[in-house]
């Protein structure tokens, strides 16, 4: 009797032993990816400081960047970023809201759900797959087709030929958002759609029980209903925009010069850094490219906290 | 002019044909983009690229080396991710709760999750690569692994929060400590979406270019693959990466059969990712 409730209590000490272990196991990992993402920050600060500290605000202003007299000036990669990433923004919203409502009120049941792994699937295909596919299918086919004869139509000094002016080669800002725009939207429709299966059934046959059209139930109760938790995805496809590289760096031209027009060269911060980063010889230039990265991780970060502030206060 | 109803289902009409419209463009992409890739890849498409390392221009040659080397790296990193991310999403799941430290951590993993891929490459050059004086396979994996850590553990957590609380109250009822219900049955009741997790790491990772650049940076000496991972080692993307961008015309049809085949096992490990998602949900 007594040696079997030993062997028990023994037992029972093991299991609160390893029970420790295997908690504080678990704990560490999670830990651990507060202490990767603290590293990532710190090495981007240490790394940066020699070239935020020699250029000081410059940095951000000046469209200088020359690593012959080593004098860097990020304005160019940053205006390009921004502008990048809001307009493939602009382009992907109203296709991405567009495919989500079809999927979820007007397809048929029977291939909703294909199209909609199909549509997400495109979100899988690799980054430098899509800068490919821009580079040596769509660049010249754009640049062909819409480049080559609003070169001819418009009057160089008028507005519009400002706006359109560049080298037709198709690779240019406007094409780097056309792809960006195609990368994101999978990924938005898709939790655009996840939001608008959210809305109570009973609420949509209510307005449908009062003779609205499908049009007005969308945009009087449904995209009202999840406004909010749009926006945090509008976020998140902007931080998705502005943080891609492979296919940017392909298409975007990579000139330094702060982008003068819609069809001139441009280049973003990732693309600058993977251009570059590899074959940067001086300290300074790693410095200044890792600046870069310091900057395009505070923008990201910045709005993927808004991004999840919205989404939080919205129940789906 | 018009009655109110005609108008209304004018607009009505306008609005669905929209719909319509969009979800054209964006399967037509998808649908475009295949096209390229069949059109250019296909045909280069041979028992050579899975024999014969990468060539310089004008030889014969394959991908085997790209190939092996993203095999090496990819596997090396879902080890540290699967590991560590399967025992963070417990923890999420099981042991943080509500609590303030939790949250925290919650939204740091997604701050990971979302952070731009190129900025953890610099971050294993800056802590890896530079200290220990060269590109090599191991800060390749390293850079991987931390991409797809993320996505194992919010995986991990979703699915454990899926599985029934009775289920840890039976477990405990029998007399079972905290940690042998997670491991004995909590694991085992989610084993299908934990396997999903690894998956959908492993389908971001392994078409990933931008970190390897300053991480693995590609070799083109031979295998080094399989022997030495402190060398810089080859991988797919990096070889697409570079054959894409020289003007030789048999590497950029060499680039485009890289393409397709990173494509295509992205595409099937992702399809099939969630078909087994799909089915761990129903059961």
């Amino acid at each position: 009797m007594t040696a079997l409730a030993t062997a028990s209590d023994k037992r029972i000490v093991r299991g609160t032993w390893g029970e420790t272990i295997f908690r504080s196991l678990c704990f560490s990992a999670a830990t651990l990816l507060l202490v990767a993402l603290g590293g990532v920050v710190i090495s981007l600060i240490i790394g940066g400081w020699p070239a935020l500290h020699t250029f000081g605000f410059s940095f951000f202003t000046s469209t200088e960047w020359n690593p012959v007299t080593e004098v860097y000036g990020a304005a160019g990669p940053i205006s390009g970023t921004l502008i990048t990433a809001f307009l493939s923004l602009i382009i992907a919203l109203p296709l991405a809201v567009g495919v989500a409502v079809f999927l979820v009120e007007f397809c048929p049941r029977v291939i909703a759900q294909p199209l909609a792994i199909a549509v997400e699937l495109l979100a899988g295909i690799p980054s430098i797959v899509y800068g490919m596919w821009g580079l040596f299918v769509f660049a010249p086919f754009f640049a062909a087709n819409v480049q080559m004869p609003l070169s001819q139509s418009l009057n160089p000094d008028g507005f519009w030929g400002h706006v359109f002016a560049g080298v037709p080669n198709g690779v240019n800002i406007f094409v780097a958002s056309l792809i960006l725009a195609i990368m994101i939207l999978p990924y938005m429709s898709a939790v655009f759609r996840e939001l608008l299966l959210s809305v109570p059934q009973q609420v949509r046959e209510a307005a449908y029980g009062l003779g609205c059209t499908p049009y007005e139930v969308v945009t009087s109760i449904m995209i009202p209903f999840v406004k909010r938790g749009m926006v945090g995805v509008v976020m998140l496809g902007l931080g998705r925009a502005l943080g891609e590289t492979m296919a940017v760096t392909y298409i975007i031209g990579n000139s330094h010069d702060f982008p003068k027009s819609l069809f001139a060269s441009g280049s973003t911060l990732a693309s600058t850094i993977a251009n570059e980063f590899a074959e940067a010889t001086s300290e300074m230039h790693t410095s200044a490219l890792i600046a870069c990265g310091l900057v395009l991780f505070l923008i990201t970060f910045s709005v993927l906290a808004v991004a999840r502030l919205l989404l939080s206060q919205q129940k789906y | 002019m018009f009655s109110r109803s005609a108008r209304r289902r004018a607009s009505n009409i306008v609005f669905v044909s929209a719909c319509s419209f969009a979800t054209l463009v964006a399967v037509g992409a998808l649908a475009l983009i295949f096209y390229s890739l069949f059109w250019h890849g296909f045909s280069g498409l041979n028992v050579k690229i899975f024999t014969m390392d990468q060539p310089a221009s004008g030889n014969e040659g394959g991908l085997l080396d790209g190939i092996l080397g993203s095999i090496v790296m990819c596997a090396l990193g879902m080890i540290f991710a699967v590991v560590v991310g399967i025992l963070a999403g417990t923890w999420l799941s099981e042991y943080a709760g509500g609590s303030r430290y939790g949250n925290i951590v919650r939204f740091l993993n997604d701050v990971l999750l979302s952070a731009p891929s190129i900025l953890i490459g610099l971050f294993i050059y800056v802590i890896m690569v530079k200290p220990f004086g060269g590109f090599s396979g191991i800060a390749g994996s390293a850079a991987l692994a931390l991409l797809a850590t993320p996505i194992v553990v919010r995986t991990t957590e979703d699915m454990l929060n899926l599985q029934p609380g009775a289920l840890r109250e039976a477990g405990v009822a029998l007399g079972a400590s905290r940690g042998l219900v997670v491991r004995q049955i909590i694991w085992r009741a989610a084993q299908t979406g934990l396997l999903t997790g690894g998956l959908l790491g492993f389908a971001r990772i392994s078409g990933e270019t931008a970190p390897l650049i300053f991480t693995a940076l590609g070799n083109n000496a031979h295998i080094h693959q399989l022997s030495d991972l402190t060398r810089p080692m080859s991988a797919l993307p990096l070889i697409i990466n570079q054959f894409a961008n020289t003007a030789e015309e048999d590497l950029r049809n060499l680039a485009w059969v890289g393409a397709l085949l990173i494509s295509l096992a992205v595409l099937i490990v992702n399809i099939a990712g969630r078909w087994i998602a799909q089915g761990a949900r129903k059961s």
